[in-house]
């Protein structure tokens, strides 16, 4: 389950455990890749850059041949199913990675200045609005973040490096470290 | 801080988001070839004050390997673009030129 990291201070944070995760890679241009994702989830291609959510289920644009799928764990061995029947014979590979990686949640109108203090994107609320899906550095490791809907944020790293990511994000949040940066939050 | 737009994904990415893959447009120099032909591909490199090409890879963002162009000197970025070119678009030769008139990238190779 779930657990909660921080409540006090610029946001609550917690780890978000039992989501699933599928790796999706393949040309993203193609018409097959977008039938795939529509066809089997009933979710649409994101662009560069952005994330979309139908429910429980998200997708986010990684690279220009991967999207990484979020679903709920449950879900996942049939979702693979589903997308792998769509994929058929076709260049295209789908990958559990549920275990390969772990996630967080960041919420609270400070939460946006907590990512910002450590990680070299503009996190500026007109630059980085809800659908923004971004890979880039938390410090000293790559993670993938994104806005799901106004202040609240979710980031997804390796599983080895969990507990460093966990660390930063509640001395990065700790209570009176607010710097105010953004007029919105912290 | 150098940032440089990441021609792939687009994002406007922190120096510290890439890593560096040295100079671009070198052209590969392999068995059969000359000894100085070998040695100029493994080891010469141009080290200029001034006009650069270089090899880039968005290694904590889409990963993608990319090559910009940039001034040494002044630390102007003239753009990036994709690696799957072998001399650099002529947009980009134009803006080079804009700031060092009679700018020839062929006599540079």
């Amino acid at each position: 389950m779930s657990e909660l990291l921080c409540t006090e201070g610029l946001a609550r944070i917690e780890t978000v455990s039992g989501r699933g995760m599928i790796t999706l890679k393949g040309e993203l241009e193609s018409r097959r890749f977008r039938n795939v994702l529509a066809k089997a989830l009933d979710l649409p291609l994101p662009g560069p850059l952005s994330c979309a959510f139908n429910g429980a289920r998200g997708v986010g644009w990684m690279a220009p041949d991967e999207v990484l799928i979020l679903v709920p764990g449950e879900e996942v061995p049939e979702a693979l199913a589903r997308l792998r029947n769509k994929i058929g014979d076709h260049h295209i590979t789908a990958v559990d990675v549920s275990d390969a990686r772990a996630q967080f949640r960041l919420t609270g109108p400070g939460a946006r200045e907590v990512l910002a203090k450590l990680s070299p994107v503009d996190f500026a609320p007109a630059r980085f609005a809800p659908g923004t899906f971004r890979r880039t550095r938390l410090a000293q490791v790559p993670v993938a973040v994104w806005q799901k809907e106004e202040d609240v944020f979710g980031l997804v790293c390796f599983r080895s490096v969990a507990d460093y990511v966990a660390g930063l994000l509640v001395n990065a949040a700790a209570p009176g470290s607010g710097v105010g940066y953004f007029a919105s939050g912290g | 801080m150098l940032r440089l737009t990441c021609p792939y994904c687009g994002a406007a990415a922190d120096e510290t988001e890439l890593t560096p893959g040295g100079e671009a447009h070198l052209t590969r120099h392999g068995p059969g070839s000359s000894d100085e032909a070998f040695e100029g591909y493994l080891f010469l490199r141009k080290n200029p004050y001034g006009v650069h090409f270089e090899r880039w890879r968005h290694a904590h963002g889409c990963g993608k390997w990319f090559h910009a162009a940039r001034d040494t000197r002044s630390l102007q970025v003239f753009g990036t673009y994709s690696a799957q070119v072998t001399r650099p678009p002529q947009d980009i030769i134009d803006r080079i030129a804009a700031t060092h008139p009679g700018f020839d990238w062929e006599a540079g190779q």
